[in-house]
């Protein structure tokens, strides 16, 4: 009788350990969440040591992925290279109209600054990278790529392809930083739309479409619309291609994005010299005063 | 006699922290920007599956403190509030530990039933948790498609560990 009841007696305190441990971790996860809301530069700081120090593990980890991409997309174009050709031969003659037309636009793009005077930006200096992971997945819509500050990447520089911006730097450790992704739930972006020049804030909302908030200005609005970014706000230079409005059937107005999440591969990460997202103040308008 | 049951002993160690391995493994793995249209955003969180797998079929070894901090590992890495899968982790391996006994008495059709009925909690809790820090509600629609594909993924996962169960971790 003796032994069994203290066998279950252990079984109870085990048990009651167990419940206990559970509690405490689970009281843990909400305390990180008020921790991650509170003090976010200690946060930031372990999620850029947690990223630097697993970076050169995924990199190696994401070159065979890529390679195993790279021949499913090869076997999948060899079927539609017929079509392709042709498609590819109108599209040389279509852009070749467009290169004459530029060119001639550029010259008298040139003429016409020099009559007005006109002072141009800053040259831009960019970092070039490679996307080694994405966060994959719902709720988080960023991806981390191989540069860092070692490489000159700084906080709130923007980040571009070949088709548009792809978002902002969000986090910089020494040899690798996150890149928020225009979409991600914390992206708010200034933006312009081309023709109209209706301003508005692009804002993520975890979807594929970012909605547009505060629009300036709802009567023109023209679907199809290129949306560049705006400019303001000194984090971004203006111009910078976006995507493209629409106006879903439930009257939000949103942006179909030229950059697609799964087609990043290398990056530009640019520097304007604007000075990122997080100058203070003072010091902005102290340097910029002197210039 | 020694040096034989030192390497038996670093061979058991070696063996007893596998679950928690792989499914760091996982973890990496679902982070590869796989170029894949349209995967990237409902890419199925794998260490969600081998927390589950092995809450399952080995909580002893994979316990609720390496669910916790594998979650914590998910969250730095991923960019989500800190905190959200370490506790979303907790609670799949806590509920996967309490239910182990009827999962393991039926067929694997219920351990794959079970582990839906988790992934809707876990991810309802994730939306839940991510829209709330942030102060608004987020699009549930990508949480829902990709809520589908990870039960969809479940069974060859749950085939392959279950693999490297029988090869590597033997049972008591």
């Amino acid at each position: 009788m003796k032994p069994t009841s203290s066998t279950a007696r252990l079984a109870i305190v085990k048990q009651l350990a167990q419940r206990f441990a559970f509690a405490t971790m689970a009281l843990a996860a909400f305390a990180l969440m008020l921790v991650g809301k509170a003090d976010t530069v200690l946060v930031e700081r372990l999620r850029t040591t947690a990223v630097d120090t697993v970076t050169p593990i995924l990199e190696m980890m994401s070159r065979p992925a890529a390679t195993m991409a790279e021949v499913v997309d090869n076997v999948r174009q060899l079927g539609h290279i017929r079509t392709e050709n042709t498609q590819l031969r109108d599209d040389n003659q279509k852009l070749l109209r467009w290169q004459e037309a530029a060119k001639r636009l550029e010259s008298e793009n040139a003429q016409l600054k020099e009559l007005l005077n006109f002072v141009p930006g800053p040259d831009a200096g960019f970092v070039s990278a490679r996307v080694v992971a994405d966060s994959g997945g719902a709720f988080a819509h960023s991806v981390l790529i191989n540069a860092g500050s070692r490489q000159g990447v700084r906080k709130g520089q923007a980040v571009v392809t070949g088709e548009g911006l792809v978002g902002r730097v969000h986090q910089v450790g020494q040899h690798s930083s996150r890149v928020l992704l225009l979409t991600d739930l914390n992206s708010h972006l200034p933006i312009m739309l081309e023709t109209s020049r209706t301003r508005a804030i692009m804002t993520g909302d975890n979807g594929d479409k970012p909605k547009l908030n505060y629009l300036s200005d709802t009567l023109r609005l023209v679907p199809g619309d290129r949306v560049v970014t705006s400019g303001h706000g000194g984090v971004l230079p203006p111009g910078l291609p976006v995507g493209l409005m629409l106006q879903g059937p439930d009257g939000v107005v949103r942006v179909e994005p030229f950059v697609n999440r799964h087609k990043l591969e290398f990056v530009r990460i640019v520097d304007y010299g604007l000075g990122g997202a997080i100058t203070p103040p003072e010091e902005g308008v102290g340097v910029q005063g002197k210039r | 006699m020694r040096p034989a049951g030192l390497t038996q002993r670093l061979d058991m160690a070696a063996r007893h922290v596998l679950p928690v391995v792989l499914t760091l493994l996982l973890l990496l793995l679902s982070l590869l920007p796989l170029k894949l249209p349209g995967l990237a955003s409902i890419m199925p969180p794998l260490a969600l599956m081998g927390v589950f797998y092995w809450g399952v079929y080995r909580p002893d070894l994979l316990n609720g403190l390496s669910a916790f901090l594998i979650g914590f590992v998910y969250d730095l890495l991923a960019g989500l509030p800190i905190g959200v899968s370490a506790l979303v982790l907790l609670l799949v391996h806590g509920f996967a530990h309490a239910r182990r006994r009827s999962f393991l008495s039926h067929g694997f059709l219920v351990v794959w039933t079970g582990f839906a009925v988790t992934s809707a909690g876990a991810f309802l809790v994730t939306w839940l948790l991510v829209s709330i820090l942030a102060g608004m509600a987020t699009d549930p629609w990508p949480a829902f498609t990709q809520f589908l594909m990870t039960v969809l993924f479940f069974p060859p996962l749950a085939r392959l560990m279950g693999l490297t169960h029988q090869a590597f971790v033997k049972d008591e």
